[in-house]
């Protein structure tokens, strides 16, 4: 970003403090909470329609269309659904200001799917004070899970970060007990999270990490860094990046002549990045690289053809989102987080309550989402908020991601490490 | 050794990068006297048109020169419709309008071309190359190649034909040149259009390493402004040579001086600017300071 921007978002930034203050003696809601008529539920969201992670804003826009699937079909429990979605532009002072006027103007039942690990940390105190439901974040941070006790109000869905890294920490130990491990991350909370991941995983064997590089979103590229880790002589390579910085790191190792065993996080796994970086590096660039799955995905035809789930989402691209690209895996994040949002809805009944629909949705078995991976169960308890804890290992083979292994479940190594 | 070698060599493959886009910023600063704060806007949507032409079947190299003909027409439009009000207003409402250019710009790529980020092809092999062990890509060589032609096409322009001299005094001096009877205003009109070319010629360049998508240029502007600024902002020479200066040093100290790192880079770059301005205000290659008055 260019620097004169900065002073503006410190502006704003002090003036959502001052509002901070005097919005939270705003009292919490009293006997009928807000947001629920007969006719009608309001929720409101934020995606970052705008700025550098806009590619994220189509999870809103799936979102839209599952929930128009939904009101055409009669709502839930005969309620439509209105859902306030606005572009708060990855900015979390941006995030902080929409989401008070979400609750205070707007008068939502609830805030869903708000996106980003900063922009969610920057709402999360405010609307626990106030005792609105903050579900299901759209970010793999460990924090909604494990901080339930100071933050009843907040909680997540995909897999978290850090069990993440431990899987492949895992599968290294595994199948490459002789790694020499470079890692390559994002010099914040996200990046952090899975190097924690990664060392909690290696145990005793840290000492196999032999370097690692960090990069800033400014830079223009991590070639570089890219250079560091090779010339360390390591021989595996972990990618703990956001898309952009994922592809060119794989372009950039297979460049440099470098051929590790790679290891990408599953954010930046989706195939259209694997497609990107394949023409960009050639073939060589993915070839095995290892990441995890939780989510079918919409761009392998061959694997899905047959699927129900699948054909699900299929048509309500073609009626809700008709020009838009169905590959995207985004669209369809949406349509499945929207799917559990809806399932708790129906579950909390006709008398509809926040504190009944914090209940369901950490009291939750969902054994039925058209889009999680064959198996895959979201679950929670009051105890243990972390709704998808099931990954699978894949390997990319020339056009999409091949299975292998089994379906793991890492709930119980979360469970002790929160012990 | 090698690990120095090779952080060279892609830092000189980042700062050509660097040194396409300070070119463009450099030819606007000469015809206007301002930065334009839209110039990596600019160049991200004329590569836009570029990948959409490459979508439609037009091959890699026809898709070049379509792109700079309309980019061409773009910059001088641009110039006529919104630029031209204020071209006699205060220098601040230069600036804010291409602040202004900047978000619209941006979010119109957004609209038409969605936010996901897309591959570029690249117009040159992908096999690496290596020298010594020292690997690069075809692409790296490639960038600099068309930037250092860019900066000797651009410096004939101005040195050796009439539009070129009749540009370079509207700029200095718009009413002596308005006696003489060029017609300034159609001058900075092409001004824009000549910088708009170069951007999209960086843009093109760029976009197979960054990848295409909206914010693409927002990484590479700053350090674009950094290169400028060290070359001298008046010295399209100064832009190159800034450009891959840069990107050697600040490879360099990202690598080997660790309290500064990774983690430090643009710090590093804003630093370089400051330093800059403070002790040689006309960089490394620029003249003493012309004001526009």
């Amino acid at each position: 970003m260019i620097p004169v921007y900065r002073k503006a978002v410190t502006g704003i930034l002090a003036a959502t403090f001052a509002l901070a203050v005097t919005g939270s003696a705003v009292a919490p809601a009293l006997a009928a909470d807000p947001g629920v008529t007969d006719t009608e539920i309001v929720l409101g969201g934020t995606h970052p329609y705008s700025g550098p992670a806009s590619a994220y804003g189509n999870i809103g826009k799936g979102i839209g269309a599952y929930f128009s699937y939904v009101n055409d079909r009669g709502g839930v429990n005969g309620r439509k659904i209105k859902y306030i979605d606005k572009d708060d532009g990855y900015s979390p002072p941006q995030a902080v200001q929409i989401v008070h006027q979400l609750v205070e103007q707007d008068k939502v039942f609830a805030i869903f799917d708000t996106l980003g690990t900063a922009v969610n940390t920057a709402i999360r105190p405010y609307l626990n004070q106030n005792g609105v439901p903050h579900m299901f974040v759209a970010t793999g941070a460990s924090t909604w899970g494990k901080d339930y006790q100071k933050f009843p109000w907040t909680i997540g869905w995909q897999p978290d970060y850090q069990a993440e890294a431990a899987l492949y920490a895992q599968d290294i130990l595994q199948n490459h007990p002789k790694a020499k491990i470079g890692v390559l991350y994002q010099n914040d909370d996200y990046g952090e999270d899975y190097n924690a991941g990664l060392k909690r995983g290696l145990g005793k064997h840290q000492e196999m990490i032999v370097k690692m590089a960090s990069y800033e979103t400014t830079d223009p590229n991590v070639s570089s860094q890219v250079s560091t880790l090779k010339a360390a002589g390591c021989d595996t390579f972990m990618i703990f990046a956001t898309p952009k910085f994922a592809i060119q790191s794989m372009v950039a190792a297979a460049q440099q002549s470098w051929h590790p065993t790679t290891y990408l996080n599953n954010v930046s796994a989706a195939v259209p990045f694997m497609n990107a970086a394949s023409k960009a590096g050639g073939p060589a660039a993915v070839a095995g690289v290892i990441s995890t799955i939780y989510l079918k995905d919409p761009a392998n035809h061959a694997r899905y053809a047959g699927d129900a789930g699948m054909k699900f989402y299929n048509e309500i691209m073609a009626k809700y989102l008709p020009t838009a690209d169905k590959d995207d895996g985004n669209y369809l994040y949406g349509v499945s987080i929207g799917y559990t949002m809806v399932d708790v809805l129906k579950r909390a009944g006709k008398d509809l309550t926040r504190k009944k629909v914090m209940d369901i949705a950490t009291n939750l078995v969902e054994k039925d989402n058209p889009l999680a991976y064959p198996g895959v169960v979201i679950r929670t308890s009051p105890t243990f908020r972390y709704p998808i804890t099931q990954m699978i290992t894949a390997r990319w083979l020339a056009t999409d991601w091949s299975p292998t292994g089994l379906l793991v479940d890492t709930r119980s190594m979360t469970m002790a490490e929160n012990k | 050794m090698h690990d120095l070698a090779q952080q060279i060599v892609s830092g000189l493959a980042t700062g050509s990068i660097f040194a396409s886009m300070a070119l463009a910023l450099v030819l606007i600063y000469r015809s206007m006297g301002v930065i334009n704060f839209a110039q990596g806007e600019l160049a991200m949507f004329s590569t836009y048109v570029a990948w959409q032409l490459v979508q439609m079947g037009v091959p890699m190299w026809g898709a070049f020169f379509i792109t700079i003909v309309v980019a061409f027409a773009g910059g001088v439009l641009l110039e006529r419709l919104v630029i031209r009000p204020v071209e006699r207003a205060p220098q601040l409402t230069l600036v804010i309008v291409t602040l202004g250019l900047f978000t619209a710009i941006n979010g119109l790529a957004g609209w038409f071309w969605g936010y996901v980020v897309k591959p570029f092809p690249t117009p040159f092999p992908t096999t690496p190359l290596q020298i010594g062990g020292v690997a690069f890509s075809a692409q790296d060589v490639g960038v600099i190649v068309v930037s250092l032609v860019t900066l000797g096409l651009i410096s004939l322009f101005f040195q050796k034909t009439k539009l070129g001299l009749a540009m370079r005094a509207a700029a200095l001096y718009p009413d002596q040149s308005r006696v003489l009877g060029i017609r300034v205003g159609w001058m900075l009109a092409l001004g824009w259009g000549l910088a708009s070319v170069v951007g999209a010629i960086s843009g093109i360049m760029i976009a197979p390493v960054v990848f295409l998508d909206p914010n693409m240029m927002q990484s590479v502007i700053v350090y674009a402004f950094a290169a400028a600024v060290l070359g001298g902002i008046e010295s399209p020479i100064g832009a190159v040579v800034g450009g891959l200066i840069l990107g050697v040093v600040l490879n360099l100290l990202g690598t080997y001086v660790e309290a500064i790192g990774n983690e430090l880079r643009l710090a590093a770059a804003l630093a370089i600017i400051v330093a800059v301005l403070v002790i040689k205000p006309s960089g490394l290659f620029g003249r003493a300071t012309v004001q526009r008055v």
